[in-house]
């Protein structure tokens, strides 16, 4: 996945001389991660700028460059320090638009990892996508793969509005995935149906997707179930229609996800199922998340993570009722 | 850089237009047919005008709550100020943003951040758009002594210091946040007054005289606009009026009603027009021709807002995103 979001940043770069990408330690270093690998050498400290550490600075600056013209790629290290950031994604990024009645507008992507995989505690293994989410006029994006990531990233890039991109280091170098020659493109606000099913849907998003699938063999080895996989890549805006489609079929659907169990997105595919496809359920909707607290440190951090096993319980919890 | 009487004249003009809109604003503002909250610049007018009296459209302006000033000295439309401040489709936003969240373009006057502080970085970035590009603009910065509290201007300042940004910060020190008091809130002067000249030029000025603010500023922009890097100028004013809406609290709640009567005795528009008016460059029936104009001026941004529809119901829940 690493390679792909970095082919998205060169190929985007290449192809619009307003593309810029900043952040600490993103140039000469080329990221913690790795992700911005090349660019330096490539684009030059212009292009690919070395910020100090200044969260806050580093998304306000990109505001103004978004108004002025040009398209910054902004990179937190970690998701989990963001949030000295947060103030100009909801005082301005996620308002221009309206405030000015579509005048000026923010086009900029805030890029960073998130979520479990480093086995390091708190801020650097947070999921906080639904707070993201509840902005207005945000765009939160989740690739899977290396190769939705990178189309996913161009279409970031390419979009007229924020986007916030959160990249599953879990999945940075978890596995190795073809990308087409050319250059992809996916619309935002559309979820992949990974796999074709008529018993049960299970809705998923980043990291969980691998396991989910996992727990998904299991179950249809042990019982000839007919599972239906969604990855919904986008946060917000959320695809509700390939949702509703799938849940109006199998009339059961287990929600999986990384973060925190309660107000979060789980809970806003349940309050869209309940619009749109209550009738035609089975079963309550499942949840399988983490718990409600702060990501534990190193020794009970997989106790904290949904893993195969409670995914695999949660679909049979569901598939029995 | 002294001022030709001509420019003089002129920019007396603008400020006692800027004067007279917010009196205006003000004797009305209990009618309640203005819908904003309104945080007025009475007593700062020398600072916003001596400033972007330096600038081109296509320069920018990052403004703040406290914008009324900026907007206008920018170049921002009178009728869409007013209308903006009715909560009306033609104002500047549409009757979208009200009084903190200016815009206009066309004149380069980019939005107003609410948020205290937030217009700093965004005015910083902008800069550094401007360089990125080759283009020889200018991106002027207005913040005041709230924002020089928050940790943000520390963050963008030293960001255009190591970037050698065309950005030009101006602190208007008015010397209250709500009502606390600058020297209250800050154990010492503004820090960057002691950075070294070759990293950032600063000057503090006396910010209710033109002449001082527009030498500094010429100073400033012009090196903005050289490539010599950012600057800073602390403009020392007074905020005659109350945080937000009208009227002067003389009760001593908060300030000593003496101190407010000092400021009001150095007013920056008073103190020019008798300084016009004793060096003979203006005579009273060219001061009253002048404010006649500018009157029936601000009757008919006023006329005009009230006629003006209010925004679409329709509307409400458009430009979340982009809708091309």
């Amino acid at each position: 996945m690493v390679q792909g979001i970095n082919l998205a940043l060169h190929e985007e770069m290449q192809r619009d001389p307003k593309v810029l990408v900043m952040g600490q330690d993103v140039g000469v270093n080329e990221g913690v991660f790795r992700v911005t690998a090349g660019l330096h050498a490539k684009f030059g400290e212009t292009r690919v700028i070395d910020t100090p550490l200044a969260e806050s600075g580093i998304l306000g600056t990109a505001v103004g460059m978004a108004l002025a013209g040009l398209r910054p790629v902004a990179e937190m290290q970690f998701s989990g320090f963001s949030y000295l950031a947060l103030g100009h994604l909801e005082g301005h990024c996620s308002r221009y638009r309206a405030r000015t009645h579509g005048a000026l507008s923010v086009p900029l992507v805030l890029r960073m990892p998130y979520g479990g995989g480093v086995r390091a505690l708190e801020h650097h293994s947070e999921s906080r996508e639904a707070m993201f989410a509840h902005l207005p006029g945000i765009k939160v994006v989740i690739p899977s793969g290396p190769r939705n990531a990178r189309a996913l990233m161009t279409a970031a890039i390419q979009d007229p509005d924020t986007v916030v991109f959160m990249e599953p280091k879990h999945s940075y170098r978890a596995f190795r995935e073809d990308v087409p020659e050319e250059p992809e493109l996916m619309d935002i606000g559309k979820a992949h149906v990974v796999q074709e099913g008529s018993e049960l849907t299970v809705i998923t998003w980043g990291a969980m997707l691998r396991k989910t699938l996992e727990a998904v063999s299991e179950v249809q080895a042990k019982r000839e179930a007919s599972v239906e996989v969604i990855d919904l890549l986008s946060i917000s805006p959320m695809d509700t229609k390939t949702i509703a489609k799938s849940v109006r079929k199998t009339g059961r659907c287990v929600v999986v996800q990384e973060a925190p169990r309660s107000f979060g997105t789980a809970s806003e595919v349940i309050a869209r199922i309940n619009d749109t496809a209550l009738m035609y359920l089975e079963a309550p909707v499942g949840r399988v998340a983490s718990f409600d607290i702060v990501t534990p440190y190193f020794a009970r951090e997989q106790n904290y993570f949904p893993g195969v096993e409670d995914i695999r319980r949660g679909m049979i919890k569901t598939l029995d009722y | 850089m002294t001022l030709s009487s001509a420019r003089r004249i002129e920019l007396f003009r603008r400020m006692l237009r800027l004067r007279n809109v917010e009196l205006r604003i003000e004797s009305l503002y209990h009618e309640d047919r203005m819908k904003t909250p309104v945080h007025l610049c009475i007593g700062q007018e020398a600072i916003s005008v001596g400033v972007c009296a330096h600038l081109t459209n296509d320069d920018s302006v990052s403004s703040n709550h406290r914008s009324h000033g900026h907007y206008l000295a920018k170049g921002g439309g009178l009728n869409e100020l007013i209308a903006e401040l009715h909560c009306k489709e033609s104002g500047c936003t549409k009757g979208r943003g009200g009084s903190m969240h200016l815009v206009d373009t066309a004149v380069g006057h980019m939005g107003s951040s609410s948020i205290v502080g937030g217009g700093v970085p965004i005015g910083t970035g902008m800069a550094m758009a401007y360089k990125m590009r080759g283009l020889a603009r200018v991106s002027v910065v207005f913040f005041g002594d709230g924002a020089a509290d928050e940790g943000v201007l520390y963050e963008s300042v030293n960001f255009a210091m190591l970037k050698r940004l065309p950005v030009v910060y101006i602190y208007e020190n008015n010397g209250y946040s709500v009502c606390t008091t600058t020297r209250e809130r800050q154990a010492q002067e503004l820090i960057f007054h002691q950075v070294l000249p070759n990293k950032m030029w600063t000057q503090t000025v006396d910010g209710n005289s033109l002449d001082a603010v527009n030498a500094a500023a010429a100073t400033a922009i012009a090196l903005a606009r050289s490539g010599g890097g950012p600057s800073l100028i602390e403009c020392k004013t007074y905020r005659v009026r109350e945080h937000a809406g009208s009227g002067v609290d003389r009760t001593g709640k908060y300030r000593d009603p003496a101190e407010i009567e000092r400021w009001e005795t150095h007013d920056p528009v008073h103190g020019l027009r008798a300084d016009l008016l004793a060096r003979g460059l203006l005579d009273q029936k060219g001061l009253e021709a002048m404010e006649a104009a500018i009157e029936a001026e601000i009757d008919e941004a006023f006329r005009a807002a009230v006629k003006s529809p209010l925004p679409l119901d329709e509307d409400l829940t458009r430009y979340v995103y982009c809708e091309d």
